[in-house]
């Protein structure tokens, strides 16, 4: 479940951080669960199962089809039941990534007659970013506090102008975990729907109310990849802003991948049930991780501290190149994330962290998965103090 | 637009992120309490990072000017 592959190079290290002698060998430690989590036990039975027993194309209407048919019915109500929503608001897409586009741009193309400007944070996800610069029409942008959050009155008298088409509003922030104030915004927002992207929490903390779509993305909770979730709210308009096909539902895109709807529906379900006793061990470790990376010299811990995600935290080193912290990191079996822009496909900084005011280099964003134990957070809590200060003594600081 | 004429002008053209913020930090002793000290940089992570140093380092950011080459300069006063 940890494992990166047969020819990764695994490196013994002591209590010091350094190679030792003697030392158990320790598997690699993920703590990059936000980019995607490690199949959940039970959604890998599901996808066995349903392998052999969702191959068939659910619009026929032979006795193969049927079963196909009824897994995605059941992947549906499942998933429904976990959101507590309707089933008929759930649609399968091939990626969160699709499910945001069609969510934000259908929404959009409904209220066409209203306008065409999108209001949304300025810490919205880059799938999010490029819809709007997609769409046809003005986007506006509303800055964040220092802690990634949006300011509810000031996000509501932007989506009161004239010419508002949608808002959109992530659920939590994907790259610092500070969660948004999705059902203050929406109370203030008269008839203009909001969009709500939903991927960095979904299954792991309850969806916020006030939205008229959302999405989701099941490797980010633990089902497989190439699953995503589109809401769509009974009552709320909403228009296809793509080519339509011979499809189930106009929401949904080609041939539905049953047997992986099937598995993202049975891991989000273990997901829910498991998440009070999940998310408060991971909150306890992330609240150590704060505590102890604070303490190391010139090193800032980003994002808010109690209205966040359970399982993630971001903080930034001064002084030190985030791809060099990753590789040695990595080198020492951490594997972590870093939103530093020499990290970044684009080499531009992340655009979140800029928007919040805190330093773009230097950065690592560390989300547990479900099993990450105290003991591997401590190890890595005394790995990074001398990875810090070697980077740092490289570069003359 | 070049307004201002700091004590110390630190030419970062061409450097990556975090090279010119080590380099502020490097050279910040170089001038007295109360002076200023530039950065131009063409690295777009300064934009952010030298404010954020300024912050974190408990010195002024005074504001972002233009080099005569079109270039963002970054100007900190030394507070300590």
């Amino acid at each position: 479940m940890r494992g990166w592959g047969t020819r990764y190079v695994r490196h013994v290290t002591n209590a010091s951080g350094q190679p030792g002698p003697g030392s158990p060998p320790a598997p690699p430690v993920y703590l990059d669960r936000a980019s995607s989590e490690p199949l959940h036990p039970a959604a890998r039975q599901t996808l066995l199962a349903a392998l052999d027993q969702g191959y068939a194309d659910p619009r026929r209407l032979h006795r193969a089809a049927r079963s196909a048919r009824l897994l995605l019915d059941n992947a549906r109500a499942v998933v429904a039941e976990c959101l507590t929503v309707r089933p008929d608001e759930v649609f399968f897409t091939p990626s969160g990534t699709d499910a945001v586009h069609r969510g934000l741009l259908g929404v959009a193309r409904a209220r066409s007659r209203a306008g065409s400007v999108v209001v949304h944070s300025a810490v919205e996800h880059s799938a999010v970013l490029h819809a709007t610069r997609w769409h046809e029409g003005e986007s506006v942008v509303v800055p964040v506090d220092p802690r990634g959050r949006v300011p509810a009155a000031a996000f509501g008298e932007a989506a009161r102008a004239p010419g508002v088409a949608v808002v959109a509003l992530q659920s939590a922030n994907h790259e610092v975990g500070t969660t948004q104030p999705v059902t203050e915004v929406a109370a203030r927002l008269g008839d203009v729907p909001l969009f709500m992207d939903a991927c960095a929490s979904m299954g792991r903390l309850p969806l916020p109310e006030g939205w008229s779509a959302a999405a989701g993305s099941a490797h980010k909770w633990g089902g497989p990849a190439g699953v995503g979730v589109l809401l769509v709210r009974k009552g709320a308009r909403w228009g296809n802003p793509f080519p339509g096909g011979d499809d189930l539902d106009e929401a949904s895109l080609g041939f539905p991948n049953v047997p992986a709807a099937l598995a993202a529906a049975a891991a989000l379900q273990a997901v829910v049930a498991e998440r009070d006793e999940v998310n408060g061990r991971q909150a306890a470790l992330v609240d150590r991780i704060r505590a102890s990376v604070a303490s190391i010299p010139d090193v800032e811990v980003v994002g808010d501290p109690v209205e966040r995600l359970p399982h993630l935290v971001t903080f930034s080193c001064l002084y030190v190149d985030g791809e060099a912290l990753v590789h040695e990191l990595d080198r020492r079996g951490y594997g972590v994330a870093s939103g530093s822009a020499c990290t970044a496909s684009t080499l531009e900084p992340s655009h979140v962290l800029a928007a919040m005011g805190v330093l773009t280099h230097g950065n690592v964003r560390l989300s547990l998965t479900r099993d990450t134990t105290q003991a591997e957070v401590d190890g890595f809590l005394r790995a990074l103090p001398e990875v810090v200060r070697s980077i740092r003594a490289e570069a003359g600081i | 637009m070049s307004t201002s004429t700091p004590e110390l002008e630190l030419d970062c053209r061409g450097l990556l992120c975090p090279l010119p913020v080590i380099e502020l930090a490097r050279r910040l002793g170089d001038v007295p309490v109360g002076a200023t000290i530039a950065v131009v940089a063409t690295d777009a992570a300064a934009r952010v990072d030298v404010p954020a140093w300024c912050r974190m380092r408990e010195q002024e950011y005074v504001g972002e000017e233009t080099a005569d080459d079109g270039v963002p300069r970054y100007v900190v006063r030394r507070l300590s």
